[in-house]
């Protein structure tokens, strides 16, 4: 058993106990425990491969889209359990929203891909719906940007910007989660920069997950980081102590770089 | 010594270069050739349906298109009941055929067990192959049989006293007819159409369809918002596909029919599709105006076609707009 501090001293909003994963046979993760805790940024970080996506899609469920793919142990979300069959995964969805490695803006208008989210869920007026639309944009810092053309198609902004409308269109249902798997890989530096301001300012609302191939960014934007090795959660910590003095020696290995 | 080496070597590669200069105008101009093939067909067919059908429209006019006789005896043609036939029987042939197709490709894409998926995808491709006289005599001898038995005296008793709706449905339950020809049409072209769909779903990359369950969305809301107008041009050309089919359709529709010279508000009521008269009476027309009237209709055929395609064009073309460019 790795050695690694599954509690945090605050508010968990998410408790992850004795979670297996199996894709078809396969088993992807091993017996993984820890806290997300609420209003801060927890980074999941490893070599390709280890698990941390495949951990994150099992916050929302995501791996139910696949035959094949299930989940064992308890994810407890506010006290419930996500991973029982009678939760509602709709829901789940809707509380714990996901941004992508690529930007995946939907095939309508900028004001569309905001709308279409929040309507889902919630009867607004016109003009309420302006507002949410307005308020996430401005949350994604994009406003600005897309203000004089949002009936233009999401698809004809550039990389970066499509990225942040994705993160709009991910906090504009407010949801409790947010959910990003390796949401600045595809982008140029700049981009990263503006992505990884936001979500330092989103922390104050949300409480944010974040899968990254990129050690700097986890410690720069991170107040947890955990450290997955082939499907074993390895090190959980306070970021600031997991990268300045490491229990594990392999996590040592990894963020000096000597492996993976 | 080098130099005279070098000069040769630059002879050898302008000598190269010309040649391969050569092979490319040659390959240039032979695949020009094959292009116009196309061109030239496409004139040729028009030309000479244009040809042959001058008499019957001077003959006739343009009232040739509206006019509901069709007597041989009397040498006096109109397109109408043949117009009526080939469009009604396909309009209703795809209010039958897109649903279920729409339903068949999201079942086959969104919803099916794996070790389903092939057998059910093979079986649909296979059913695209089956040649039209198979649909036709299978139409003609099993299904219309058992549709008059079956399906159509429960249609009249159901549908017989509703205004409207009655008189779609009244008249002799003989089994051949309109609705028979567009449920034999359905058939063939559901295959056609079911299978561009679910090949157009198969692009939507799957991490956009996850980004939609993302927020939140049922898989029908993914499918309606997300999948559909991704795919909206493949998903239109598709239909339209099958539209063309079933307007050209002749074998199936000629065997169902029922082959009759009248218009009947009635969709049991037999009646002709452009195809069906240009097939039934091809072999004993009289040279004159008969001959020249079923080139006329052919044209009109060939004509319904294009503004089908264009129709279509003009969809793509709307829907494209209102997605934001």
């Amino acid at each position: 058993m790795p050695d690694h501090n599954v509690q945090i001293g605050e508010e968990a909003v998410l408790k992850i106990r004795k979670l297996d994963f199996f894709y078809g046979d396969f088993k992807g993760l091993n017996n993984v425990n820890l806290d997300i805790a609420r209003n801060k940024v927890t980074a999941f970080i490893g070599p390709s491969g280890c698990g941390k996506s495949t951990l994150l899609r099992t916050f929302n469920r995501m791996y139910d889209l696949y035959p094949g793919q299930r989940a064992e142990g308890e994810i407890l979300f506010n006290g419930n359990n996500l991973l029982d069959r009678k939760q509602d995964v709709n829901l789940v969805r809707a509380k714990i929203g996901m941004v992508f490695q690529k930007p995946t803006p939907f095939p309508m208008t900028i004001y569309e891909n905001i709308a279409f989210g929040v309507r889902l869920y919630e009867k607004l007026s016109a003009s309420e719906m302006n507002d949410r639309v307005e308020w996430a944009l401005n949350k994604a810092a994009l406003w600005g940007e897309v203000k004089d053309k949002l009936q233009q198609s999401g698809l004809s902004l550039s990389g970066g910007q499509q990225q942040r409308l994705c993160i709009a269109r991910a906090v504009a249902v407010k949801p409790e989660i947010v959910l990003l798997d390796e949401p600045t890989s595809a982008l140029d530096p700049i981009s990263t920069a503006k992505v990884e301001e936001l979500i330092d300012e989103l922390k104050l609302d949300y409480t944010i997950a974040i899968v990254t191939h990129n050690m700097q960014q986890a410690a720069r934007i991170s107040d947890y980081t955990a450290f997955m090795y082939l499907g074993e959660l390895i090190e959980f910590g306070k970021t600031d102590e997991l990268f300045v003095k490491p229990r594990v020696p392999q996590t040592e290995d990894y963020i000096t770089g000597r492996f993976g | 010594m080098s130099e005279a080496a070098d000069t040769g070597q630059v002879d050898m590669h302008a000598a190269n270069i010309k040649i391969f200069k050569f092979q490319d105008m040659v390959f240039h101009k032979i695949t020009l050739l094959f292009a116009l093939i196309v061109l030239a067909a496409l004139v040729g067919i028009l030309a000479s349906l244009a040809m042959e059908a001058a008499p019957a429209f001077k003959t006739f006019g343009l009232s040739f298109l509206w006019s509901n006789v069709w007597s041989v005896p009397d040498d006096e043609f109109g397109a109408l009941i043949a117009i009526y036939g080939t469009v009604v029987t396909s309009v209703i042939a795809l209010l039958i055929a897109v649903p279920v197709s729409f339903g068949i490709a999201l079942f086959l894409t969104e919803a099916c067990p794996t070790w389903l998926r092939r057998p059910l995808g093979t079986a649909i491709e296979l059913l695209a192959g089956v040649p039209s006289i198979i649909y036709g005599i299978w139409g003609l001898f099993i299904f219309a049989p058992l549709f008059a038995k079956y399906v159509q005296p429960y249609l009249q008793q159901a549908f017989g006293d509703v205004p409207v709706l009655g008189g779609l449905v009244a008249g002799p339950p003989i089994g051949v007819g309109i609705l028979a020809a567009s449920i034999v049409l359905s058939l063939m072209v559901i295959p056609f159409i079911a299978s561009v769909m679910r090949d157009v779903f198969e692009t939507v990359p799957p991490v956009l369809k996850e980004s939609a369950y993302g927020v939140g969305c049922t898989t029908w809301e993914v499918v309606w918002n997300i999948v559909l107008p991704y795919t909206r041009v493949g998903v239109i050309g598709g239909i339209m596909l099958g539209l063309g089919r079933a307007l050209g359709e002749t074998m199936a529709v000629t065997f169902v029919i029922g082959n009759a010279n009248r218009i009947r508000g009635s969709l049991f009521a037999p009646g002709n599709s452009i195809a069906s008269v240009l097939a039934n009476e091809f072999g004993e027309a009289d040279p004159g105006l008969h001959i020249s009237s079923l080139f006329a209709l052919g044209l009109v055929l060939f004509l319904i076609t294009f503004i089908v395609l264009a129709i279509s064009r003009w969809l793509i073309h709307r829907g494209t707009r209102k997605q934001g460019s």
